[in-house]
């Protein structure tokens, strides 16, 4: 049960938040760190105010897909620990967690950001799979944007692993200097719309009170490669160009924090 | 003796570098983050709160329930997929077995106590990391506890009886080639600080009665290490407030 619901939805309308942020401002801290995990061949840490995920990069070599002989692969994964928050429970992944997954995988896989012909080694035979894992640690509102971002950290930080030439077997305790190929770095924003007002960065009880959000994916020239609504009530198309704008705005300053934490 | 020296240099009570945080997942009742070496535990704790489906219920007390989590890219292998493997099932269960004896949930019948240990990143003696971990976010959730669990991983590598073993200690035959007919002994141990009572013991390897009462010996400085530094972490949140992982 939300509290605040009914104050949410009355500070919305005058453009005011609980918290006392406009509705445009994201949290603060909002940190990147990477390398978190030295399992992993690449990893990040997101935190936007009390929200926490962590992400690790696994690369493995494997059969390439009949249909695309010439490509590696990439796969995404949410776990929404039990850990991170008491509506959690453990088990097979939740629909939350599968709509997460399959958004923020959406967004790097339609926007081409892995050149996954350069992860052919073999055409038919050979070629390296990408699993991105993401797992929730404090979910204090805003897993989309905070898991889109710990993915294009964790992938940008990411190194191959040594391979030995003779057997073919990966030494996964060596890294190499070699990152993957990135080509472009889309970064899922989600807006939400609370009594006609558009916000970013909700906590969970103004997620839970919305009546609507879309998710946008768009890179650094402002191309769009992924898109979710979610929520209970329709957008109007003049909406839609609103949150649009207001997302390719966010994801710009987004991308700007992450390559400033990766300097 | 063909290990003469450890293979990271340290003395052979020394544990690795540490660091514990308490109050570190801002939506638990209790929580905690444990590192040992390359090993990282996180803990939290929800509860007591009541325990579902309800043929699960005890009217005497509370029930405690541990669970444990590699995350997937947490190996030092391959993925390893997510859900509860065997072996997760299993340390899960002798969490619980250990931390019990010093957690008092008579005060809450028909609830349960959850702890969720999950861990980024491991070297070896992920279970002692994660008990001790689940020990510091117990106290930190204010659940009666009459003492602290301490937990650390004893054992013995060729003749030398050592401390908190790391992955390359257990398998010492691919890591150095002279100590091929070396055998290796890791003892999982988990003490009540002051009755020095085990609450976790097992054992995978090869090792005499004899050296198994010196490591259990060696354990008992050892886990007094673990135990200064669980306190210092809980002063540190009472005093300081909430901590970033």
């Amino acid at each position: 049960m939300i509290i605040n619901k009914e104050t949410i939805t009355q500070l919305a309308a005058v453009q005011k938040r609980l918290d006392g942020r406009k509705l445009h401002d994201y949290r603060q801290p909002l940190l990147i760190e990477t390398d978190i995990s030295w399992t992993a061949e690449g990893s990040a840490r997101v935190q936007i105010g009390e929200t926490v995920v962590m992400a690790g990069v696994k690369l493995s070599l494997e059969k390439p897909y009949n249909d695309t002989p010439d490509e590696g692969g990439i796969m995404i994964n949410v776990e929404l620990l039990p850990l991170s928050s008491p509506d959690y429970e453990p088990g097979p992944p939740s629909i939350k967690a599968v709509e997460l997954a399959r958004v923020v995988d959406r967004g790097i896989r339609e926007a081409q950001a892995i050149d996954l012909k350069k992860l052919c080694i073999t055409p038919g035979e050979k070629a390296w799979f990408v699993t991105i894992d993401i797992m929730s640690i404090n979910d204090a509102g805003n897993l989309f944007d905070a898991a889109g971002l710990a993915s294009l950290a964790a992938l940008k930080s990411a190194h191959f692993p040594v391979v030995d030439e003779k057997t073919g077997a990966i030494d996964y305790k060596q890294k190499t200097e070699k990152s993957l190929p990135l080509r472009k770095e889309p970064l899922p924003v989600t807006i939400y719309k609370i009594n006609n007002s558009l916000l970013v960065d909700p906590t969970r009880e103004e997620e839970e009170t919305a009546q609507a959000r879309l998710t946008v994916a768009s890179d650094a020239k402002g191309s769009i490669s992924a898109m979710q609504k979610g929520g209970e009530e329709p957008l109007s198309i003049e909406e839609v160009s609103s949150i649009i704008d207001l997302a390719i705005e966010k994801s710009a300053f987004l991308r700007q924090i992450l390559t400033k934490s990766l300097q | 003796m063909v290990y003469k020296q450890r293979l990271d240099g340290r003395k052979d009570d020394e544990l690795r570098p540490m660091e514990a945080k308490a109050g570190v997942i801002p939506n638990a009742d209790g929580s905690a983050s444990f590192k040992i070496g390359k090993t990282w535990a996180i803990a939290a704790v929800y509860g007591p709160r009541e325990l579902y489906p309800r043929f699960l219920q005890d009217p005497q007390k509370g029930v405690l329930r541990c669970h444990y989590g590699m995350m997937p890219f947490s190996g030092s292998g391959e993925r390893i997929r997510p859900g509860n493997s065997r072996r997760a099932q299993e340390i899960a269960m002798v969490m619980t077995k250990s931390l019990e004896p010093v957690v008092d949930l008579s005060s809450f019948p028909n609830a349960v106590v959850d702890v969720f240990v999950d861990l980024p990143q491991t070297d070896a003696g992920t279970r002692c990391a994660a008990i001790s971990a689940a020990s510091i976010a117990l106290a930190d959730a204010g659940i009666p506890m009459k003492d602290m669990i301490c937990s650390v991983a004893v054992g013995k590598v060729d003749t030398k009886i050592v401390a908190d073993l790391t992955y390359k200690e257990e398998q010492i035959h691919e890591f150095n080639p002279e100590s091929h007919d070396a055998t290796v002994a890791d003892i999982p141990v988990a003490m009540i600080h002051n009755t020095k009572e085990l609450t976790l013991l097992q054992l995978d390897g090869d090792i005499t009665k004899e050296g198994l009462l010196q490591a259990l010996e060696l354990a008992k400085g050892a886990t007094e290490k673990i135990y200064q530094l669980q306190k210092k972490a809980l002063k540190e949140k009472f005093l300081m407030g909430e901590k970033q992982l």
